[in-house]
């Protein structure tokens, strides 16, 4: 622990006393239920993020429930944890301190049934008005093989009210090809006043369903929390269960996830570069990326055997090696590649029908985007300094640093061009780890974590940061996994950057923060 | 301007000839519709497509079917905003609970005869998130499929052969 945080907690509880060891990963602190506020506000004071907040039912143990807070600034993470009483519901709420708890808080009140005391919205959230109300999924008590039924409800949604103010709903399905989920505008021709998103609608319990599966299944569950995002996804959960039962991935395995990591990150930029040009109907440039795309899609399927590479990365390591051959195809790719982007790139800074609609368009202010959290690439375009691989950096990042870009009008463009520099830097990066690429296993035995310990992770997905957490239950089985897809605090800032644009540019906004509707709803 | 020529030009025509179609990645369901009207949708065929819970990994593979490398337009294929336009509804993802309305008024709102093609795994038996109070497994568990094309995702070929079998335009290599 630094001495800035015992000093900073100093007045609020003796931080030493209170570390957890049970927990790993991070630096945990259990804390008095009636010292979650206050120290809160002294971690807000000192400029820490709050990253994640959850709950868990530690019945399994004899015990009431948790509720937790991941806590970030700079290099360091810190879990805060309060233990509820048995049968005691209620715990203090965080959303005066942080607006990111607020969605964290309707979860656990929608999904774990405690009650945040002095929330100032308790709508469900996630789960729909037809669920019965006392369906809490995440509870032990809650059989989730049993059909729930429906029940009559309604959802109050916020409403603009005055002359000539109107209301356009849309979703949950659209007109493309994309995930599910309720928009609603409150316009006045086509300016918007406000717009309030409704998710939800593809939540399949993924969390209670781990807790279903063997540690070692369960990577498989964690690579489809949103597929766009499967290898850090599965990253992130066998860090947190390496975490947990203390074992380390060879090198040659680390090397291998983050060679995955950046050619997911290249794959996803490239494909939402085109789709966004698309959407300001600059046709050509969603066909060329997609050509680009398509290539480092059907090299995937040629090394990794996945044009995703789902299922590549398992507990204490990968199943796929990089052979010589592979070292040499990727090489030449990224050659072809850089090649091709850097023509296109030339075109896109061209093009002034294009600038026209991406300038000025969904700003996203730095200050909002610090008072939401709000991380990855949306955050870099909005003046935050935000990376994982860069603030805690894990092997090889420790040695192959990135150098992620960052700027603040917080516009589509910004946006658009932070993801552009993050494609040049992934190809410099695969590049530098091919060639430091050690000798070695690509993977070791990996225990199951001893009983009640708990494992926490980060990884820096594309879209952004991604926490794990993963509790052993007193059977050493999985008894809680905690997914943070950063979607789940990005999402935020959509309604915030949408502010005064037109309705007609939503799609083009949307687009530019292409976050993930299958990772928020879990 | 000139750039964007200069790029066309260099990039020429990149799509590729389509794979023949294994039989081991669709599962075909019955005589789903009368032989004339299978007779016409051979022609173009026009798709409503519907996330029902995917983890968005089949729309990946879903969006590349419309790239140049693959190319589904030359099928006749196109993706529709409406429902009421579609022939043939396209659904990804075991069906979550709360997707369940939405798709089957989708459905419902497509003008008969249609077909119903379901796509993933999920899409057939709910997948790695099998049958819960938040996921209703398969696509038919709720409205009647016409055909399934399999694959965690299915890759872009597979899937514009998966459609092109299901409307009986292709043979399946035995």
């Amino acid at each position: 622990m630094t001495d800035d945080l015992k000093k900073l907690l100093g007045n609020i509880i003796d931080a030493e006393k209170s570390i957890d060891n049970s927990q790993r990963g991070a630096l945990a602190l259990n804390i008095p239920a009636d010292l979650f506020a206050p120290a809160a506000k002294a971690l807000k004071g000192a400029g820490w993020r709050l990253a994640a907040e959850w709950a868990v039912d530690e019945s399994p143990f004899g015990r009431g429930y948790g509720v937790m807070a991941a806590y970030n600034k700079e290099s360091d993470y810190l879990i805060i944890k309060i233990a509820l009483p048995k049968g005691e519901a209620a715990f203090p709420t965080l959303t005066r301190k942080y607006t990111a708890a607020y969605r964290f808080e309707r979860q656990i009140n929608s999904l774990m049934g405690l009650v945040p005391a002095g929330h100032p919205d308790l709508r469900p959230w996630i789960k729909h008005e037809d669920w019965p109300q006392d369906a809490y999924p995440l509870r032990k008590t809650f059989d989730p093989e049993k059909d729930l039924g429906r029940v009559e409800g309604s959802y109050k949604w916020i409403r603009a009210e005055g002359e000539g103010i109107f209301e356009v709903p849309v979703g949950p399905v659209h007109a493309g090809v994309i995930e599910p989920g309720h928009f609603r505008f409150q316009s006045v021709g086509e300016d918007i006043i406000n717009l309030e998103t409704r998710f939800g609608y593809v939540h399949k319990g993924i969390e209670k369903r781990f807790e279903s599966l063997g540690w070692f299944e369960a990577p498989r569950l964690a690579g489809r929390v949103s597929g766009d995002t499967t290898v850090a996804h599965a990253v992130a959960f066998c860090r947190a269960l390496e975490a947990a039962s203390m074992c380390v991935a060879p090198k040659r395995a680390q090397w291998i996830r983050a060679i995955l990591l950046e050619r997911e990150r290249i794959a996803n930029h490239l494909g939402d570069i085109g789709a966004i040009c698309n959407d300001t109907a600059f046709t050509f440039m969603l066909y060329q990326m997609a050509i680009l795309r398509e290539k480092v899609l059907k090299n995937n399927f040629k090394i990794f055997g996945h044009r995703l590479t789902m299922d590549r990365v398992v507990p204490g390591g990968v199943n796929v090696d990089i052979t010589k051959e592979a070292v040499k195809t990727m090489e030449d790719e990224l050659q072809g590649l850089a090649n091709e982007f850097e023509r296109l790139i030339r075109i896109y800074e061209d093009n002034s029908s294009l600038e026209d609609r991406v300038y000025g368009t969904g700003v996203l202010t730095p200050e909002t985007a610090k008072e939401i959290g709000a991380v990855g690439f949306v955050g870099r375009s909005s003046g935050q300094r935000c990376d994982a691989r860069v603030q805690s950096p894990w092997p090889p990042y420790d040695e192959i640093p990135p150098n992620p870009p960052f700027l603040t009008s917080g516009d589509v463009h910004a946006r658009t061009w932070v993801r552009i520099e993050e494609v040049r830097d992934s190809i410099r990066l695969i590049r530098g780890m091919l060639d430091t690429l050690p000798e070695g296993f690509i993977r070791v035995d990996c225990p199951a974590p001893l009983p009640g310990t708990s494992g926490f992770s980060v990884v820096e997905g594309w879209r952004g940061e991604i926490i794990h957490w993963v509790q052993a239950g007193p059977d050493g089985g999985i008894n809680r996994v905690m997914v943070r897809d950063p979607s789940s605090v990005n999402w935020l800032s959509i309604e915030q950057a949408i502010k005064g644009n037109i309705v007609p540019d939503f799609p083009l906004c949307n687009k530019s923060f292409n976050q993930s509707y299958s990772g928020h709803d879990l | 301007m000139l750039r964007i020529l200069h790029q066309i030009f260099r990039t020429g025509i990149v799509t590729e000839k389509l794979p023949p179609a294994e039989e081991a990645k669709v599962t075909l369901k019955g005589a789903a519709l009368e032989e004339e009207v299978m007779r016409r949708f051979r022609r173009s065929i026009t798709i409503r497509f519907v996330d029902a819970g995917s983890c968005n990994a089949c729309e990946l593979e879903l969006q590349a079917v419309t790239n140049p490398v693959y190319d589904c337009e030359r099928f006749g294929m196109h993706f529709t905003a409406s429902p009421r336009f579609a022939d043939m509804l396209l659904v990804t993802g075991p069906v979550s609970r709360n997707m369940e309305i939405a798709l089957k008024r989708t459905h419902n709102a497509m003008p008969t005869p249609k077909l119903v093609v379901a796509m993933g795994d999920c899409a057939h038996d709910g997948g790695m998130f099998g049958r819960s109070y938040a996921s209703l497994g398969g696509v038919g568990n709720i409205i009647p499929v016409d055909a399934y094309i399999h694959g965690c995702p299915p890759t872009p070929s597979d899937i514009i052969n998966g459609i092109l079998m299901a409307i009986g335009r292709i043979e399946v290599k035995k």
